[in-house]
């Protein structure tokens, strides 16, 4: 049978009357959010570095729905109304989350009613506060003064202080143009740590660089950063 | 004959018709009744016996068992289904990523442009092959018709894989459940006697070291015996086991955050000494020779192609492997590596080539024949490039295992120098190139179009196929006529266990028991294979050292991941920071430098008519176009992620620390 126009378009037509029918899953349409917090203050880290997992009770299996928080430590989760628990794995971000006398992680109860904002609160190693970011004579300045928050027994020391600085909004130690470090033994003062590099030149000329400070503690994977701040020159 | 009678009446007369007609009404009702009575027959067999017709297309369990051919062909499977880091069957991608290549194959740069490791990734879970491995030994232990020498061998090959398979796991994913018997469902609806936790991880070790004692004398001690285990083959594994737990207890110390409070993961480090003490111990049996004479492959004059030699040679003069997979062509066991990587301008596939490209962060860490290291030299001390006269001078005067583990430029492969070239530098510092190395262009002061690229690259554009940091991979690559082939592929084997690890393997057992002078003993026979005739005294090895020469030696084979892991210090080389070059060029000597970016050194060809340097060879580090990302080793990826899926089937799993 020769193929004849008439038959490709009864053929679409057919497909198309087969896709009338309704879809009998609704999508996620709930929208979880919020944002790491210490005391009303976000807590930065790097992009797609700190993940956390959401678990459904009463619901079949035990596999979490992950995700991991942005530069500013916010996240967000579109799914259904439930009760959830959230927790973040083991050994993750620049902060003490609480661990269970039996060894398990501490998780938050979560019911899911319609849209809504959650803040989890947690307690990082050190804060930087007051970063003030300035582009003078060809250099990017930071000054900021460091809080030690945890001073008990699991208090860590800070291994270095690093200054980045980047040509796009993402900045951290693997997507950066330019990078100064102070190692914390060097820091004699901490409420008055001061660090420069030089405005990395790009290929395409712009007059504004973002840039952050972060610290790294010893012993702990992720970074605490300040918020990431657009310097103009 | 119907026929025939039919034609007969037709000529017959009248008269006959009705008995003719008579007759064959006769013969009918014969032949049913015939046909009748047999069928009826036929049905007064039971009709058990009707039904139960042994089928032709299965063997069963007994019979397999009582053939010492059958058996071995069970085997042959389950030798299959060994599992490799990198294996020649398992595609090229297995031999690439950790800074110590480049992927020139567009699909493949993720291994460049990545951030980090998923923390499931390198894991293994595989109970189905643990549980086929432990029917074939509750079978081969049942079984009464085969000859005692068979079963015993038989068994202790059967155990031998299965340690293999644990240790395999204990590598990747720390304490498993050790399941050594056949577990059955009873449908009962309940599971939890098939649940069980994770044991210790060093209760994983110390089993494949046990099993590695105990199987040893079952199995021949026969050095031409290549691809079914033996004696040196149980052993080789057992120092490799030994030492990998002796150095997790010895370096996990440094990361108390990678470990589990019921020692899933993590090693006490009061157990090292006596881990590498059992692994010197194994390691001494076979380079006593009681395992059968075992020795360095040393055989060809030129000791890079000496080097080389070790993986292509599968005769009995190689005395150096110990257990391979085997391979043979034209008879349906062939992989395709020489296919994808062979040199692109020697190519015997027109878009099959080069995938995989040493980095420079490999060839410079090659020591010079004076023990010490340098990068390659590409500019003199007042910053003023260096000006060879020939391609292969600037790598002269180093280690045999460079020029053995890889292509330098201007190598003769097969039929042809290989053309490694990445276009003409003019006396202004210009760069006249392109995209092809047939796409000619013209040289100034001329109007004569000429090839002003290699053929095998590297392009200013990134051509994938050839190479992209100005190096080949030598080793594995198979010089036999038609092994780029698609069609007939090639058949070298990949070595498992071979003398030299053994050697390195008894190094570092002693180093780190205190022994050095025993150290150096085992070393420097393999640094003298190599060339570096100066031996090292006792005091030269340290850690680094031992590191080192790890990675000159064993290469692409399958072990920088777990070295790293267990000596604790890839979540320092793969640290997550870009590699600048000054990063590449200092301290080269240093067992957690950084690796997370792979350099190229590209050749140019100085043009400049007159001076004395026209023609000459300037080289230059680039750092290929499509690395952007930054290897970066968390501390979650020590132990490979043990998925959901399993966890909710058994809540006794334990999670991995840092996931």
């Amino acid at each position: 049978m020769k193929i004849k126009f008439h038959h490709i378009a009864l053929f679409i037509l057919l497909l198309s009357a087969a896709g009338c029918k309704l879809d009998n899953v609704k999508p996620p349409s709930v929208k979880l959010n919020g944002q790491l917090m210490y005391k009303g203050s976000p807590i930065g880290v790097e992009y797609n570095q700190v993940p956390f997992q959401l678990y459904q009770t009463g619901y079949k299996g035990n596999t979490p729905i992950s995700g991991t928080f942005d530069q500013d430590g916010s996240y967000s989760v579109l799914t259904f109304n439930g009760n959830y628990k959230f927790t973040i794995p083991g050994g993750q971000g620049p902060f003490q989350w609480k661990e269970l006398p039996s060894g398990g992680r501490d998780t938050i109860n979560i019911a899911l009613n319609g849209d809504q904002t959650v803040n989890i609160e947690v307690t990082p190693y050190y804060m930087i506060r007051n970063a003030q970011l300035t582009a003078a004579s060809g250099k990017i300045t930071a000054n900021f003064s460091i809080e030690k928050v945890i001073t008990d027994a699991s208090a860590k020391n800070i291994q270095t202080v690093s200054l980045f600085v980047n040509k796009t909004q993402f900045v951290s130690p693997g997507d950066h143009a330019a990078e100064a470090d102070l190692d914390g033994g060097a820091i004699t003062d901490p409420a008055n740590v001061s660090l420069n590099v030089a405005i990395p030149s790009f290929p395409v000329t712009q007059n504004y660089v973002y840039a952050r400070v972060g610290i790294r503690i010893a012993g702990v994977e992720d970074m605490i950063f300040s918020p990431v701040v657009k310097v103009s020159y | 004959m119907s026929c025939r009678s039919k034609n007969k009446i037709n000529i017959a007369p009248d008269s006959f018709i009705a008995l003719k007609k008579q007759i064959v009404l006769m013969k009918k009702i014969f032949t049913i009744a015939m046909i009748s009575v047999l069928i009826s027959a036929e049905s007064c067999k039971k009709d058990s016996d009707f039904l139960n017709v042994p089928p032709k297309s299965v063997v069963t369990t007994d019979v397999v068992f009582s053939d010492p051919a059958l058996v071995l062909s069970v085997l042959g499977d389950l030798y299959n289904r060994v599992l490799d880091f990198s294996s020649l069957d398992n595609g090229w991608t297995t031999f690439a990523d950790f800074g110590e290549s480049f992927p020139s194959d567009n699909g493949q740069y993720g291994f460049v442009q990545n951030r980090s490791w998923d923390y499931g990734t390198w894991g293994t879970w595989d109970y189905g092959y643990v549980r086929d491995l432990n029917l074939f030994i509750d079978n081969v232990t049942a079984s009464t018709k085969l000859l005692a020498a068979d079963k015993s061998r038989f068994l202790a090959e059967g155990r031998f894989l299965r340690a293999t398979y644990y240790f395999e796991m204990v590598k990747r994913m720390g304490g498993v459940p050790l399941i050594t018997q056949t577990l059955t469902y009873d449908n009962s609806g309940n599971v939890i006697g098939l649940q069980f936790p994770r044991s210790k991880e060093s209760d994983i070790y110390d089993f494949v070291i046990s099993e590695a004692e105990a199987i040893k004398g079952l199995l021949p001690s026969d050095p031409t015996e290549k691809s079914r285990a033996t004696k040196a083959a149980a052993l080789a594994m057992e120092a490799r086991a030994a030492l990998y737990a002796g150095s997790i207890a010895k370096y996990g110390a440094t990361t108390p955050q990678v470990s589990l409070s019921g020692g899933e993961v993590g090693i006490p480090s009061s157990m090292a000494s006596g881990y590498y003490t059992k692994a010197l111990a194994a390691a001494k049996e076979i380079i006593s020779g009681s395992a059968g004479s075992y020795k360095l492959y040393q055989v060809l004059p030129n000791l890079s192609d000496n080097f080389a030699a070790i993986f292509l040679d599968k005769s009995s003069v190689n005395q150096e492997s110990i257990w391979v997979e085997d391979f043979k062509a034209l008879a349906g066991k062939v992989h395709s590596f020489t296919t994808n990587d062979q040199p692109y301008s020697v190519s015997d596939e027109a878009s099959d080539a080069g995938r995989l490209d040493p980095s420079l962060n490999l060839v410079q860490s090659f020591e010079k024949l004076d023990n010490t290291f340098a990068p390659i030299a590409t500019k003199d001390g007042a910053g003023n490039p260096i000006y060879y006269a020939d391609q292969q001078d600037p790598f002269a005067g180093r280690d045999a295992r460079l020029a053995g583990t890889v292509m330098l430029p201007h190598f003769f492969w097969k039929t042809a120098y290989i053309d490694i070239w990445g276009g003409y530098l003019l006396s202004n510092g210009n760069i006249i190139s392109s995209d092809d190395a047939t796409h000619y262009a013209a040289l100034p002061g001329s109007s004569e179009q000429v090839q002003v690229v290699g053929k095998d690259g590297p392009t200013p554009t990134g051509e994938p196929l050839r190479t992209q940091t100005g190096f080949y991979v030598r080793k594995y690559l198979d010089p036999a006529t038609g092994s780029g082939r698609r069609g007939r592929q090639s058949d070298v084997n990949f070595i498992r266990y071979r003398y030299a690890e053994v050697l390195l393997n008894a190094a570092e057992a002693a180093f780190e028991l205190g022994q050095t002078s025993d150290a150096t003993l085992y070393m420097n026979q393999v640094r003298a294979r190599a060339g570096l005739t100066t031996p090292l005294t006792a005091g030269d090895i340290t850690f680094d050292r031992i590191v080192h020469e790890r990675r000159a030696e064993l290469s692409f084979e399958g072990h920088v991941l777990f070295d790293m892991k267990r000596w604790r210090i890839a979540t320092k080389v793969w640290d997550g920071n870009p590699e600048s070059l000054n990063d590449l060029t200092s301290n080269i000597s240093s067992a957690t430098k950084r690796n997370t970016q792979p350099w190229g050194l590209y050749p140019y060809k100085y043009y400049s008519p007159g001076s004395p340097n026209d023609g000459k060879w300037v080289f230059r580090e680039v750092l290929p176009s499509p690395v952007t990302g930054v290897l970066n080793f968390r501390l979650g990826n020590y132990y490979s992620q043990i998925n959901d899926g399993i966890i909710s089937a058994n809540p006794k799993i334990k999670r991995q620390p840092n996931q």
